[in-house]
């Protein structure tokens, strides 16, 4: 986005942590009116810099005790498809994320689940059986925190 | 705690977090004050954390995101703390996770371009205590990233 400020970026890192905030409030913080708030936030989404919104769950509360992230390798490069898998991992409802990476892995996948049983139904009848898989390694996740970004 | 009610509501409003309460009431055939009062009980309760404004880095001109996955020397004991506080203070790493597995600690970082990512990886990364081993993934493309929770 051209025109990115040192108030845009103070807007943006205030909305990261709360996006249901009135322009208002966030006027007062940056020290201008609601209007100019507002049309700055405006400008944010349709500049697309704000792409959406996120419902910020607490997995725990909601039974889903264990996350595990796992480095997918396809077997035969070449010859499977990357639109068949991406279509076919993209479908379970316990994958949160999918991303196509370069390195050791061919994709890294976040994946939800109540607890280390039903870890385990997720890896072997879906993950596993999903077209082109080779092999697979599981990294348990034990902490996570995600830092508001390069925006000071 | 959470009953099917408070289930529908959040699986509606994961679906699409800019719903307004009304819309939501009359999706789940409640009263917009019930659907409420549902809202701020899960908010208080801890479930709702936050909602939140969803970044696009790459509008902001940042175009390389590498996950960086760390082994640590654990031999000493104040190894992850030390690495994650110094880990904090680098303004390019947007998420760090530490996992129980091959991979100790993962950074999420992101960068202009390769030049800076070059830079930073030598000046922040490469300086950052009790590192025994790391290995960089870099991401061509995120093919779904919603996180929503199959509720």
């Amino acid at each position: 986005m051209s025109e990115f400020d040192a108030i845009d970026a103070a807007l943006l890192a205030a909305l990261s942590r709360d996006d249901t905030q009135s322009a208002g409030k966030l006027g007062r913080m940056v020290g201008l009116s609601q209007p100019a708030t507002w049309r700055r936030i405006r400008r944010l989404r349709s500049a697309g810099v704000i792409s959406g919104r996120r419902l910020d769950l607490n997995r725990e509360a909601l039974g889903f005790g264990v996350t595990v992230f796992l480095g997918v390798k396809l077997a035969a490069k070449g010859r499977v498809s990357l639109e068949d898998f991406e279509r076919a991992v993209t479908a379970i409802p316990e994958v949160q994320t999918v991303q196509h990476v370069l390195g050791m892995y061919d994709y890294r996948l976040r994946v939800v689940a109540r607890d280390i049983a039903d870890f385990e139904r997720v890896l072997r009848r879906r993950i596993m059986a999903l077209p082109g898989v080779g092999s697979i390694e599981a990294n348990v996740l034990l902490s996570e925190e995600r830092q508001v970004g390069p925006l000071g | 705690m959470l009953d099917d009610i408070d289930r529908r509501l959040l699986r509606r409003l994961q679906a699409d977090p800019s719903q307004t309460v009304p819309e939501l009431a009359e999706a789940t055939g409640m009263t917009a004050g019930r659907t409420q009062r549902r809202l701020d009980r899960l908010k208080e309760a801890g479930v709702v954390r936050a909602t939140r404004a969803v970044i696009d880095w790459r509008q902001l001109g940042y175009e390389v995101v590498v996950s960086l996955r760390f082994t640590l020397d654990k031999t000493q004991r104040t190894a992850f703390d030390e690495f994650i506080a110094a880990a904090r203070e680098i303004p390019e790493v947007i998420e760090i996770q530490t996992f129980l597995g091959k991979v100790d600690v993962r950074l999420g970082v992101i960068a202009r371009d390769i030049g800076h990512y070059q830079e930073l990886y030598r000046s922040r990364i490469l300086t950052l205590p009790h590192i025994a081993d790391i290995e960089a993934l870099m991401h061509v493309a995120t093919v779904k990233s919603d996180e929503k929770l199959p509720i």
